[in-house]
């Protein structure tokens, strides 16, 4: 059973939440496209219904506010270091099941695996919520019946945006008073059951790693990529950072170390003391990202990294479809087993 | 709130040790007892951190043998004694001394590569009777790029050293070329010896080639992996291999796992 409003009522839901919780969903940024005059749909706060951009997919996921473009870990003071106050608000994220699903990826590395749990990520993790936004359709480059993440259970409340009306579904005690009121309507959130793309993953134990390491598969996309590293910006898993530091007053020992976002296409992300690297063909690169997302991934946690939201293809200056790239692997895959 | 990992602590430097020109050894105040071959997240406030193997460690110190390549060595060369660094460690696994004990044991380094495996020197040194053969091949561009010159002569009492430089010049009376030549001569009885191989990547390739060639086990080959891992706790990415994180499950590993890790 779920609750229906309107427009303006939901809206004086959002108001009152916003007492206690920071709303972000998908926005526009205007002047923020790739080119001059387009804006881009990211993730930020909002305050009412009609802020929200429900008919484009937005180029950028929900990550940065569980895991910042930027983050100060700590501020060296003297002797001492100290540790930033964060936001103290909660948030509600409104998201689409594939990015719910992509922030689980998130849990895997930031909070188990290597048995030490990150403290920055845990931090704001803890203060998030998710408002599923129901997605039916997907969009042109969505695969994620392909990839298992259409569909979760995982959110406080789901909702469903209509024209005129917003249907909800509140789980548990939270947000039960917030939805007391409106109209009871028959409604449980659909999910995706069917992309216009469709992936097939290589079994993980068909992969016999050494022949498709040095596979010519690799080297279109070393003439093809040219390492700009949007596909690690845009997707909602890539999880890797770099540490930096910033300095203040070297004699007074005030300065402050960071991490920002670093990502495995990007010049430098292997670079060694002394100057040795590797990966440094941007194919063998695509191979590694490729493996880590539906190989090595899984085979650590069990399922698999990526998540088909398509913002890779979306995003990619060389059109470079990860689809594509899956799909083709698959291929190579099964000839490789017939072959034997 | 959870343990914060990414906190470095303070350490004072006993004292700075030349090895070379550009390769220095800082011993610094520390009361943690790693395991040889793990290593530390090293950091200058406002320059930035960086992963360092230790090279040897003692009751209330850590020494750590280092290269001035980079921002932070660049910084950290102008440090004195009583200065002081910030680090958090140890992390890896670390070579597991029980499993050399009671057969011959080989170690070829080469380089820099020598300073993750000296503490496991020092151990067998000290505990010479846990070991059969000791032996070292130990390997460097030319003879001002040696390393740990006062220790190599005093292992000779406990281990047979071959020392030996890619090029000599006129005044080099040691041996001369690559350390698979001196594999490839080296007398031994490939059943019972264990060989740990350190180096740079192709000097590890072509040394763990001679010794498989030679007759010595794959299993009883081990390796250690160099990584720029920006965290040490396998968050980052920046170290991982495969579904191999070498700050988790490294950076020491047995050959036949070594050879899975293709990058």
């Amino acid at each position: 059973m779920g609750k229906e409003y309107t427009i303006a009522e939901f809206n004086r839901i959002l108001d009152g939440l916003a007492h206690k919780y920071r709303l972000i969903g998908p926005v526009r940024r205007e002047g923020q496209g790739a080119f001059s005059d387009t804006d881009a749909v990211g993730y930020g706060e909002f305050a009412s219904a009609e802020q929200l951009i429900l008919h484009e997919k937005s180029c950028f996921s929900p990550k940065e506010f569980i895991f910042p473009i930027r983050e100060t870990l700590f501020r060296f003071n003297g002797a001492r270091t100290e540790v930033p106050e964060d936001d103290n608000r909660d948030m509600i994220l409104f998201l689409r099941p594939c990015d719910i699903n992509g922030i689980k990826r998130l849990d895997a590395i930031f909070i188990n695996n290597g048995g030490e749990t990150d403290f920055y990520y845990q931090r704001l993790r803890k203060k998030v919520r998710f408002f599923m936004i129901e997605c039916r359709e997907g969009f042109d480059s969505c695969f994620c019946v392909s990839m298992n993440s259409s569909r979760t259970e995982d959110y406080s409340c789901a909702l469903r945006f209509s024209d005129d009306t917003v249907s909800a579904e509140v789980c548990g005690r939270e947000f039960a008073d917030a939805f007391s009121g409106g109209a009871e309507v028959p409604f449980t959130p659909e999910f995706v059951q069917e992309n216009r793309v469709r992936v097939n993953v290589p079994p993980p134990e068909k992969i016999n790693y050494p022949a498709l390491f040095e596979h010519p598969l690799w080297k279109e996309y070393t003439s093809r990529c040219i390492a700009c590293g949007r596909c690690n910006t845009s997707c909602v898993t890539c999880s890797c950072f770099t540490m930096q530091d910033v300095q203040y007053d070297r004699n007074r020992m005030l300065a402050e170390r960071r991490r920002v976002w670093a990502g495995c296409h990007i010049n430098g992300f292997t670079d060694m003391a002394g100057g040795h690297s590797f990966r440094s063909k941007n194919g063998d690169r695509m191979r590694f990202k490729t493996m880590h997302k539906i190989n090595d991934f899984y085979r650590r946690f069990g399922f698999h990294m990526c998540v088909g939201c398509g913002r890779c293809d979306d995003v990619c200056p060389e059109y470079i479809s990860f689809a594509g790239c899956i799909n083709k692997l698959d291929q190579i895959v099964r000839e490789m087993s017939n072959d034997k | 709130m959870t343990n914060n990992p990414y906190i470095p602590f303070p350490s004072k430097i006993i004292s700075v040790v030349p090895q070379t020109a550009i390769d220095w050894t800082f011993r610094l105040e520390s009361g943690i007892t790693p395991v040889p071959g793990q290593f530390m997240e090293l950091s200058i406030p406002g320059i930035g951190e960086a992963p360092v193997s230790i090279s040897d460690f003692g009751p209330g110190w850590m020494d750590m043998t280092i290269r001035k390549v980079g921002r932070l060595t660049n910084a950290m060369f102008e440090l004195k004694p009583g200065d002081i660094l910030y680090m958090r460690g140890p992390y890896g696994n670390g070579f597991s001394i029980e499993h050399f004990q009671g057969q011959n044991l080989l170690i070829v380094a080469g380089g820099t590569g020598l300073a993750p495996v000296k503490s496991v020197i020092s151990h067998f040194c000290r505990h010479r009777g846990q070991i059969l053969d000791f032996d070292l091949i130990l390997g460097f561009k030319t003879p001002s790029d040696i390393l740990f010159h006062g220790e190599i002569e005093a292992w000779r009492e406990f281990a047979g050293v071959i020392l030996t430089v890619d090029r000599g010049g006129n005044d080099w009376h040691g041996c001369t070329g690559v350390v698979t030549r001196y594999i490839d001569d080296f007398k031994f009885h490939p059943g019972l010896t264990g060989a740990i191989v350190v180096g740079p990547p192709l000097m590890m390739k072509f040394s763990v080639l001679s010794l498989l060639q030679r007759g010595i086990p794959e299993d009883r080959i081990v390796v250690s992996f160099e990584r720029k891992m920006s965290c040490g706790i396998g968050k980052c990415g920046h170290c991982k291999i495969d579904n191999t994180y070498i700050c988790l499950e490294g950076p020491v590993f047995a050959y036949p796992q070594a050879k899975q890790l293709l990058d």
